[in-house]
């Protein structure tokens, strides 16, 4: 408990740090393009190859669970429509972008507190928390919405794709149903629950660099603990979200 | 001039520093020496304000360093350069952009002032043609030397060196002393030097404060400590035999 209370506190402190007033504008404005390209663009690859083949599992799935005449086939786009909106493309594409952004961050920032780099910024009286870490924050709270959106749309048509390929629904039953009943504002709560998770993800995970002591193998540590300590963050919002949101 | 008043460190129960006073002069390589882990890192960080003193005051020529906040601390930290062990060069950034960090952080210089004086720096320290490689493209010399042009951009009146020569051939070591000692007296800088190379002793010990156990055991300069009469000094700096035979020829 203390241990907790201890690293909340330090949590804290860093965020106060990370958020103080941004000494020069225009270098925080190049970094922040500079992590969007890191952290937004290069995660593009992995969500959209995940993306796919979860959509096209989940419509399987769906399919073969649902083999009831009394069920109409179009269900099978609207639970794949569903399942990818409100769970898949916000949570689980958040928690695989904590194991490759979250050890990213956690390890960079880690590197540089080992190899002095971290005291030469304070020593030349640079906010080291803020220059490091505020870019890391903006960059992944405004690309991963843009990520969530792709996931979606690629987990969708990986649905159909694999869907209608295998046979198990038409093309004309799965487009009926990813319109059927929509709901719009499942989009909203989906990016609302990204934003926050892509501003956990980062800042736990930058926590756990920036309190490195040791050598190479304590940053090995601290990267593992940022995606152990991120995805637990995050599966915790993920129910008090889901109940703040949808009830 | 920077001035260390009763200086104490501790860590958890075990006391690094214990009452350490010293002046160091403008102008001068003053060079605290000491064998590992005798606190002179830790010395060296309390000075620049990267580790709070427990005990004791740090002066920067008239103005008191260690009670002032973060804000008050950044207009002197403007003034000072640092050599860190490793360099401490930024990974992600080409030699240019890590010397031409601190300009573009701290002046409002235009972009062709910034790359005048860049260029400047690097031609200090005889690093040319090098400004679009990346340190882990550098040897251990040329990050230094690139370390160096960083700390000196802002022409600062401070330089702190964390063991300059650790980890370099005793050529290039000599290149980096001479270095200093040109910088020092250029820019009449107060310079402080944590080296326990002897080299570096003989050639640019001004000022030398050893430090044995986080406590200073004897203060003086290059020429006096070849006649000191302190055992504990005595057994670091003439530890090997040709050293002795040198003390032996010097009396």
């Amino acid at each position: 408990m203390f241990r907790f209370l201890s690293g909340f506190g330090s949590y804290c402190m860093l965020m106060g740090k990370v958020f103080a007033w941004p000494e020069k504008h225009s270098i925080y404005y190049r970094q922040t393009v500079k992590e969007l390209v890191s952290l937004g663009l290069h995660s593009i690859g992995i969500v959209t190859i995940i993306s796919f083949f979860m959509g096209a599992v989940i419509t399987l799935q769906t399919a073969y669970n649902t083999e009831n005449p009394i069920y109409p086939n179009y269900l099978i786009g609207l639970g794949a429509r569903d399942s990818i909106i409100l769970e898949f493309s916000s949570t689980i594409v958040a928690l695989i972008l904590a194991g490759k952004v979250g050890s990213n961050i956690a390890s960079e920032i880690g590197t540089m507190r080992i190899t002095e780099q971290i005291d030469a910024l304070e020593l030349m009286g640079v906010n080291s928390a803020s220059y490091i870490i505020l870019p890391k924050v903006v960059a992944t709270v405004l690309f991963n919405p843009f990520l969530t959106l792709i996931s979606i749309i690629t987990g969708i048509m990986g649905g159909w794709l694999v869907g209608t390929s295998a046979g198990v629904i038409t093309s004309q039953d799965y487009i009926y149903g990813i319109q059927y009943a929509f709901i719009p504002y499942y989009i909203t709560y989906s990016l609302i629950k990204t934003v926050i998770f892509a501003f956990i993800i980062t800042t736990v995970s930058a926590h756990q660099g920036y309190f490195v002591e040791g050598g190479s193998l304590e940053v090995g540590r601290a990267s593992t603990k940022a995606v152990v300590y991120s995805s637990v963050t995050l599966l915790l919002f993920n129910v008090i979200l889901t109940q703040l949101l949808l009830s | 001039m920077i001035r260390a008043e009763n200086i104490s460190k501790s860590f958890g129960d075990r006391k690094v520093l214990n009452d350490i006073s010293a002046v160091f002069e403008p102008g001068k390589t003053n060079l605290i020496i000491g064998k590992s882990g005798s606190g002179k890192t830790v010395f060296l960080k309390c000075l620049v304000g990267l580790l709070d003193v427990d005990e004791g005051q740090i002066w920067y020529n008239d103005i008191l360093f260690t009670g002032l906040d973060f804000k008050g601390r950044k207009e002197i930290r403007k003034q000072m350069g640092m050599l860190f062990q490793g360099s401490a060069l930024f990974d992600s950034m080409s030699v240019e952009d890590n010397v031409r960090f601190p300009l573009d952080m701290f002046t409002s210089m235009s972009p062709e002032e910034k790359l005048e004086r860049v260029n400047f720096c690097l031609d200090r320290v005889n690093i040319v043609n090098s400004n679009s490689l990346f340190p882990s493209e550098l040897s251990g010399g040329m990050k230094k030397r690139v370390a160096i042009a960083r700390a000196i951009v802002l022409k600062p009146r401070f330089l702190f060196c964390d063991e300059p020569n650790s980890g370099l051939d005793p050529k290039t070591s000599i290149v980096i002393d001479e270095l200093i000692r040109e910088i020092t007296v250029e820019l009449n800088m107060t310079t402080i030097i944590n080296t326990h190379d002897m080299n570096s002793v003989m050639e640019n010990g001004e000022k030398i404060v050893f430090i044995e156990e986080g406590e200073k055991c004897w203060e003086g300069n290059k020429n006096e400590i070849l006649q000191s009469d302190c055992r504990i000094l005595n057994d670091f700096v003439f530890a090997n035999s040709l050293a002795r035979q040198l003390k032996e020829s010097s009396k």
